[in-house]
């Protein structure tokens, strides 16, 4: 039996490959890893972003390449109306919309958080008007409001005889603006309502029952029970909402598109007539990117409403 | 109660006349006349094939015999004409991507003033222009307006045609009221309007975001009181005396209508007038069409007349057409090619056929059309024949551009006339909106 020994160079040959050492350091790798992730952001995310951004800040228009006007846009804006009225419409529907769908969205989660028969077939029913598509949805307002053909007219005035004329929804101003608000709220509701009902089923039903041994009534349980349990996801699903909301575009466009004499218009509505109807891209951006204050704003009231519960860091609640 | 599909379907020819409009040879019975012009010399380029865009047919026939010609023009030149039909609201973004990009189809058919906005991307097509307009009796106004670069002679466009959108009313109603037909003072309009409020047939006018409907009605408004958005110079004078007088008159008949005209779009007054609810609206060929076919409905159509938009105080009925226009890009490597193809698609044995099978929904550009077949049949039709002989546009009385098709694709003038007959503003107010909101669309005009 013969023993061989490695000569020094079969040696070095052993040892790692440059690749291999590269992919072994450690900061290499973190960058390797991160690549995919940080391309995909810059694509898909910075890059729309950033374009809008800067066509915020030039006059250009459809058919002919722009040129940078600095702050031009945003100063034409504050002496619009129309972006007034647009920014005055949008935080009233979002304000209105929103409170209404949570009002009823969680009444409609406590509900369906009861035992009661046929539990999971109501609770996707439920569901119907979020899983419609928008502009469907939007269709199907459309025909409820129509000055001559709605079918609410047609019970009020020809079945009931409650009233001698049809219900112009659409032809004025605020009643344009509260049945947009109508129909955003009937579509909103599931979504708040399931989200809720989600979180609903995370309370213990062992808080409930020390509650009840200690003689707390329905209300006090919800008020110091339920709701202080519900904040976190209360604040998360509202900060959806709130956005969802405030950048809606499709059930105004396609109910009212901004009409009558644009009173129904919102900050993304206008946005799209200006930049891509009107052809005035770098104005349609400024009214998007005008939008971003206020959605910060959102953003931020969700953070700091679920930071300062400490519980949530592991820690007790005050 | 029926919707726009239905009507569109309605309308349709059917494919089998469409393939008897295309099959049948033109010289048969053809009625027009062509002068013996020579042709321009155009050397197709080897190996050329062709993509085009145009609007979706409003009749299926359009679509059909336009397809039978294309595929004609392949068979004698052996060039392979691609043509995709696109949706009217996206053709004006698919031009722009086209223009911005330098690539992409040969040729597309836009509408109104969409080689004006684009005329730097396009090729002249002065010499296919002069051949055809010397050949077909001359071109028609709104044509010349339509097709030629702002105080030239040069082509960049060539329209294909055009529809209106004049009066439509019930004949019977009308004379319940004591009218035989709609008055062309803006006194005699409101009496008649004001009779048949009370009679509870009223009109019916969009005042909503209707692109075509709504700015059809604000722009009759102004230009019968003799007020426009430009000056021949291209200056913004809405903000004129004229205006303010065509508002107050806005103001007074609007409480004559029926109710909503604020939120109605562009289909919401064919629904009115095909369930009876109002008898005078302003509308094109279509309406009058899907009333006619449908037995359900034949008698509002017997009882329908068309009439031009009243003349009010202009000197001829101030009526627009929307204008399909046909543009070729300076990126074709075809451009022999996609001239010859869009001439021979205006020669009379290609555009005879099609205009006859459109049914009077697109009207002729150049003058000897008028002779065409499709004028001679239903008399309620022929009113359409004259639409391209119009002196009125978008942007009256100043030069086409890109703003005087935002200052329509906005509804700048649409809401300030809605915003008077609500009393959401003054005339002098809204107005003075309307300036500052088209000075904005002009500021790059000058």
């Amino acid at each position: 039996m013969s023993v061989t020994t490695l000569s020094s160079q079969a040696l070095a040959q052993r040892q790692p490959s440059w690749l291999v050492r590269l992919f072994d350091y450690k900061p290499f790798l973190i960058v390797m890893c991160l690549a995919p992730a940080i391309g995909l952001l810059a694509v898909f995310l910075t890059y729309p972003l950033g374009l809008g951004i800067w066509l915020a800040f030039t006059d250009t228009t459809i058919g002919r390449r722009g040129v940078f006007v600095g702050f031009e846009n945003f100063q034409y804006l504050l002496t619009d109306p129309l972006w007034w009225n647009a920014v005055f419409y949008s935080v009233v529907y979002t304000g209105i919309a929103t409170f209404g769908k949570f009002a009823l969205g969680f009444w409609l989660a406590l509900l369906l958080n009861n035992h009661f028969p046929f539990k999971s077939i109501l609770r996707a029913i439920i569901l119907l008007p979020w899983i419609v598509p928008t502009v469907l949805s939007a269709l199907a307002f459309w025909w409820i409001y129509d000055p001559q053909f709605s079918i609410i007219s047609y019970l009020l005035v020809d079945v009931l005889h409650w009233r001698s004329t049809n219900v112009d929804f659409l032809g004025s101003a605020w009643p344009a603006r509260f049945s947009l608000i109508a129909a955003n709220i009937w579509r909103g509701i599931p979504f708040v309502a399931i989200s809720l009902l989600a979180g609903l089923q995370t309370i213990s039903p062992s808080l409930y029952e020390a509650a009840m041994l200690d003689g707390a009534s329905a209300w006090q349980r919800f008020r110091y029970i339920t709701f202080p349990m519900m904040m976190p996801i209360l604040a998360i699903v509202m900060t959806f909402s709130i956005i969802f909301t405030f950048t809606d575009f499709q059930l105004v466009y396609a109910i009212t598109r901004g009409g009558p004499v644009n009173s129904t218009h919102l900050l993304a509505t206008l946005a799209f007539q200006r930049g891509i109807a009107g052809g005035e891209l770098g104005e349609g951006a400024a009214i998007a990117v005008s939008m971003i204050p206020f959605l910060i704003f959102a953003t931020l009231f969700s953070y700091f409403g679920l930071a300062r519960r400490k519980w949530q860091q592991g820690e007790s609640n005050d | 109660m029926r919707n726009d599909i239905t009507r569109r379907d309605a309308l349709a020819l059917g494919l089998s006349a469409a393939a008897l409009a295309a099959g049948t040879p033109a010289n048969a019975q053809s009625a027009i006349k062509a002068a013996d012009v020579p042709a321009p010399k155009l050397a197709i380029e080897k190996g050329a094939t062709l993509r085009m865009l145009r609007p979706v047919r409003f009749v299926q026939a359009d679509e059909d015999v336009f397809r039978a010609n294309a595929t004609k023009f392949t068979k004698e030149t052996g060039v392979e004409v691609k043509v995709d039909f696109v949706g009217w609201e996206d053709i004006n973004q698919q031009t722009a991507v086209t223009a911005n990009s330098g690539a992409g189809p040969d040729i597309i058919i836009g509408f109104s003033d969409a080689p004006h906005i684009y005329i730097d991307k396009l090729i002249e097509l002065t010499d296919v222009a002069d051949y055809v307009g010397k050949k077909y009796g001359g071109w028609l106004p709104l044509a010349q307006r339509y097709g030629k670069k702002n105080k030239s002679d040069a082509w960049i466009g060539l329209p294909f045609g055009a529809t209106a959108g004049p009066l439509i009313y019930r004949k019977s109603i009308l004379q319940s009221v004591g009218f035989d037909k709609v008055p062309e003072d803006h006194a005699g309009i409101l009496d008649l309007s004001q009779k048949l409020h009370k009679a509870g047939k009223p009109a019916g006018f969009a005042l909503g975001n209707a692109k075509g409907d709504g700015n059809g009605f604000a722009n009759w408004a102004l230009w019968s009181h003799n007020a426009s958005l430009l000056d021949e110079e291209g200056n913004v004078i809405i903000n004129s005396k004229e205006t303010i007088a065509a508002l107050n008159w806005v103001k007074q008949i609007y409480p004559t209508f029926i109710a909503g005209t604020p939120s109605w779009n562009d289909v919401s007054n064919n629904r009115a007038y095909s369930s009876q609810e109002i008898s005078l609206t302003a509308n094109g060929v279509s309406l009058y069409f899907s009333l006619k076919n449908d037995p359900a409905t034949k008698a509002i159509a017997d009882d329908s007349e068309h009439q031009l938009l009243p003349k009010g105080l202009a000197k001829v009925s101030p009526m627009a057409g929307l204008t399909l226009n046909a543009m070729v890009f300076k990126h074709s490597p075809y451009p022999n090619a996609a001239k010859a193809f869009l001439q021979y698609m205006l020669e009379k044995d290609q555009y005879e056929p099609w205009l006859n099978a459109n049914s009077g929904y697109w009207s002729q550009p150049l003058a000897a059309y008028a002779e065409a077949a499709v004028w001679k049949g239903d008399p309620k039709v022929s009113i359409f024949k004259d639409t391209m002989n119009s002196t009125y546009y978008d942007g009256y009385k100043g030069p086409i551009s890109t703003a005087t098709g935002a200052v329509s694709a906005d509804y700048v003038l649409i809401q300030m006339c809605a915003s008077v007959a609500t009393s959401a503003a003054t005339p002098e107010a809204a107005a003075a909106e309307a300036e500052q909101r088209c000075k904005r669309y002009f500021r790059r005009q000058k």
